[in-house]
């Protein structure tokens, strides 16, 4: 069914108070950044912070992300050395605009695995499309790797490659999501939403959570830990649809039981997406049932 | 393992970390034939100087950093980040690459 | 023997001894109106200066002086006194204030010259405070807690000479205040309730004020009958320093997330239900726990029957809204407070040994439910130091800290398990103020520890699936992080002696020792 990927956390690479803490907050992934967060003269500093951290720290049951620099940028190809050396869970491209950008990282985080004896395919990659070429080939990127968990828009520079600017309702956004869902689901793999950076705008936050939930994403980026809880509790399902999935996944069990190739409830055929959804709804609850912190610092 | 192309040589003054709550400033300056010379100023020197000291140090030798003028200012840095801000401000004042190669 | 009124009374009577006669010989009315009475200086109580009280109260070497804290950092009168008494050529002086703050650094010259020869207080901070944790007193200074203190007083244990004891507003008679119900006063604080343990049994009392208003000044804290002198000054402390506008809550997450487990702790503890009691301190999580709370009580239609404090802007908040039905108030530590003692009928102003002595079985604090309670260290047995930093250097207070941990039903202390690279969490203490016997509940943003005494907050913690570790693997997991501190070097000789609230002595404070 995959890890859940409600809530990444976005944490700055230069900045040693906030990389320790990231964990603590209990959202579902962190995410280190070498990119646009650090200044292009501390980009050495950052690499080295963030590999001695992966090497040492222990982030419990986080997923580690690390936003690497683009591998045209003079910055890219050392942050894969050691990233891959310092082992993630997951590498985030920037700017992906074509396949070709995808395949060339998997080609170089096989090489960096093999010359250190890690098992290949460990290091996962996400891609973040952050231009309209991009969105273009959003399905294509999705396809390229099977390395490959998730797909994300970046709004940021989406909007200004558009030549537009962001609003409360997003509408400039909609195309770009959409096609990153489409192609994300067409793919069988994670789509991810951009940061909404206003701190303190905790309703506008809100809206765009239920819109993305909404659309069918899977997750948002979070650059504050109170935004967290916030996500969590939108995503969270109501009783009336888990108590619908654990009758959906009873009556699959039935038919199985009795051998029977057609399940059915109150009258309805089930097919295979809404049995997956219905274990998707019960994996949600129980991450909020256990949502205090227990499963987080054990 | 530890793999490195050549011995470090300490050209110039390499300064790295920032005087934020966690972080450390690591300043490293040439010392010629005078050996590691290491002056730190902590917040928590009372309880975690030895220690600071001994992750300093202990970098600087992986290195092969044998002459070297240190000046640290630590606010509370974990060893992973003096680690790092050591093997930073080694790799500015060498002009190099001081990457471990090491896997996890 | 006729007396005055020409009545024959025997000079002496069985079983009452000598009998005095009536004289109206000394009997003249006052025939001013009472507006002109209180105006002549040989009616009211107002002298002309800090030096004539100092005089006619008779103070002399060796004697003990006492001062409140309700000015906090904006206190001006402390020094203004000290500087007065050292220039009289006075010396070998007890200072018992409630507390003393960074403002009061001055000190450090007055007790180089002899003018002050021992100190008893709640809590040092800045200047003084490093002055002393280095040696610069020959006799330990002696730390109670507001409670402690308040014991010491009444009982005798702490004869207090003369307390000196600045008022917003006070009237020529003495009847004082801690703020001005027309809002005419400077400078103002709210609850006076330090103060009128001191009023109410010093030998002398000295009112020093920068806003005489007329008589009666109602309502008053103080009664002029507690009264001896009055003297008017220019200002009686800086405005910003005595009182912020409001506290506010802390935006921190690390403060935030400690302080939602609070609330998570409180609702499963088995302690919340309609008509708990709550007393939580002023800092970052503490207070920012009510933030949590208070969704809580609304969800679950709970009320607090009072909240009791130190009382700030966000308890206020949630008495006006209805969720909470009473203040207890000794010390208001904003405007909003401040406002909320002038304005809320339900709003009482009450004295420290009301609030916390020992010697008060039914004080306010043994009425509690609930008390959050910071701190700086805890260890194994749950011991907490609220006094000495990671440094060994005085930098807080007693308080009332081991008060309301002793008289609360649950007692919680919320502190993050590392600040910076210091784990809160140690083997021992540096200084125990409050002792783990009195300590139920570890809040921190990364688990929370229940004393092995009680198994009945344990097992409502653990129903609730809270994250609840043993205290030792809350210090193990906060060592993988930091690794193992080594102990604070000291000196032999004691600085400080730290008594827990029944007067007996709890820890001591060693000299620290500088590093070569």
């Amino acid at each position: 069914m995959g890890r859940l990927r409600r809530s990444m956390l976005y944490v700055p690479g230069n900045n040693p108070g906030m990389i320790r803490d990231a964990h603590i907050y209990g959202s579902d992934a962190i995410m280190f950044d070498l990119e646009d967060s650090v200044s292009l003269n501390e980009k050495d500093a950052a690499r080295l912070l963030v590999y001695e951290a992966l090497r040492t720290c222990d982030f419990g049951r986080t997923e580690v992300v690390v936003r690497v620099n683009g591998l045209h940028t003079p910055y890219g190809r050392a942050d894969f050395e050691a990233m891959v050396r310092a082992m993630p869970d997951a590498i985030r491209l920037p700017k992906t605009e074509t396949p070709e950008d995808v395949m060339e990282a998997d080609q170089l985080i096989t090489q960096i695995e093999k010359e250190n004896g890690i098992e290949l395919g460990t290091i996962k990659l996400m891609a973040a499309v952050e231009s309209a070429l991009g969105v273009i080939n959003a399905y294509k990127i999705a396809k390229a790797s099977s390395r490959l968990i998730g797909i994300a828009i970046g709004a940021e520079d989406f909007v200004t490659d558009l030549k537009t600017t962001r609003s409360p309702d997003g509408i400039e956004l909609l195309a770009a999501r959409s096609q990153i869902l489409f192609a994300a689901r067409a793919a069988g793999i994670d789509a991810l939403d951009t940061v909404f950076s206003d701190v303190n705008d905790e309703e506008g936050f809100i809206r765009e959570v239920r819109l993305i939930k909404q659309l069918g994403f899977d997750g948002k980026s979070l650059i504050n830990p109170r935004q967290i809880n916030i996500l969590h509790h939108i995503y969270a399902p109501t009783e009336e649809e888990i108590q619908k999935s654990i009758r959906v996944i009873e009556a699959a069990k039935e038919a199985e039981k009795r051998g029977t190739g057609v399940i059915s409830m109150d009258g309805k055929m089930v097919d295979k997406p809404i049995i997956e959804r219905a274990y998707r709804v019960l994996e949600l609850a129980d991450a909020v049932y256990r949502e205090s912190m227990e499963e987080v610092w054990q | 393992m530890l793999m490195l192309p050549e011995r470090i040589k300490v050209l110039d003054v390499g300064i790295a970390g920032t005087l934020e709550s966690s972080d450390i400033t690591i300043q490293i300056e040439k010392n010629e034939g005078k050996g590691i010379e290491l002056e730190l100023k902590s917040t928590v020197a009372n309880q975690f100087g030895k220690q600071i000291k001994k992750v300093i140090i202990e970098t600087l030798l992986e290195l092969g950093v044998e002459n070297a003028l240190v000046l640290a200012n630590d606010k509370g840095a974990l060893d992973c980040t003096i680690r790092a801000r050591v093997r930073t401000a080694v790799s500015r004042a060498a002009h190099q690459n001081c990457f471990p190669w090491e896997v996890k | 023997m006729f007396n005055r009124v020409g009545r024959n009374i025997p000079e002496e009577i069985f079983g009452l001894g000598a009998i005095p006669l009536f004289d109206s010989n000394g009997l003249v009315k006052n025939t001013q109106r009472s507006k002109d009475r209180l105006k002549n200086s040989d009616r009211n109580k107002i002298l002309d200066s800090i030096e004539t009280a100092i005089r006619e109260t008779g103070l002399k070497d060796g004697m003990t002086i006492s001062f409140h804290h309700h000015f906090r950092n904006g206190d001006y009168i402390i020094n203004m006194v000290l500087n007065v008494i050292s220039r009289m050529g006075i010396k070998d002086l007890v200072l018992a204030p409630s507390s003393l703050s960074g403002i009061h650094a001055p000190l450090i010259h007055h007790i180089k010259r002899g003018v002050i020869r021992r100190i008893e207080t709640s809590g040092l901070r800045g200047e003084l405070a490093d002055a002393i944790s280095n040696g610069l007193m020959d006799i330990p200074i002696v730390i109670n807690s507001h409670g402690g203190r308040a014991r010491a007083i009444t009982s005798g244990e702490l004869p207090i000479d003369v307390a000196f004891l600045g008022v917003p507003s006070c009237d020529p008679a003495g009847n004082a205040n801690g703020y001005a119900r027309d809002n005419s006063a400077v400078a103002e604080c709210g609850s006076l309730g330090y103060a009128k343990v001191d009023a109410q049994h010093a030998k002398k009392v000295v009112l020093i004020t920068d806003h005489l208003v007329e008589y009666p000044n109602t309502p008053f804290a103080i009664p002029e009958s507690q009264v001896d002198y009055i003297v008017v000054v220019d200002s009686i402390g800086d405005p910003k320093g005595i009182m912020s506008g409001a506290t506010r809550f802390t935006k921190n997450p690390k403060d935030l997330l400690i302080a939602q487990n609070v609330a998570e702790v409180i609702a499963a503890s088995g302690y919340f239900i309609d008509g708990f009691s709550l007393q939580t301190g002023s800092g970052g999580a503490s207070l920012a726990a009510t933030r949590f709370l208070r969704e809580k009580m609304i969800e679950r239609n709970i009320k607090a029957s009072f909240a009791l404090g130190g009382i700030t802007g966000q308890i206020v908040a949630l008495h006006e809204e209805g969720l909470i039905k009473r203040l207890l108030d000794v010390q208001g530590f904003d405007l909003k407070a401040d406002e909320s003692l002038k304005n809320n009928r339900f709003h009482q102003q009450i004295d420290a040994e009301y609030y916390a002595s020992p010697d008060n079985p039914g004080s306010a604090v043994n009425q509690l439910d609930i008390t959050v309670l910071s701190a700086l260290e805890v260890d194994l047995d749950f011991n907490v130091n609220v006094i000495t930093g990671s440094d060994g250097v005085i930098r807080g207070a007693s308080g009332g800290h081991c008060d309301s941990a002793a008289g609360a039903a649950c007692s919680i202390i919320v502190a993050p398990l590392i600040r910076g690279r210091m784990p809160t969490i140690l083997d021992r203490v540096h200084t125990v103020v409050t002792p783990g016997c009195s300590v139920d509940v570890l809040v921190t943003d990364q688990g929370i520890g229940v004393n092995p005494r009680r198994q009945d907050l344990y097992h409502n913690l653990k129903k609730a699936n809270l994250p609840v570790l043993s205290i030792e693997a809350l210090k193990a997991k906060a060592n993988q992080i930091v690794g193992i501190p080594e102990p604070i070097k000291v000196e032999d000789k004691i600085v400080g002696v730290v008594k827990y609230r029944d007067g007996s002595v709890i820890d001591v404070i060693h000299q620290v020792k500088k590093e070569s």
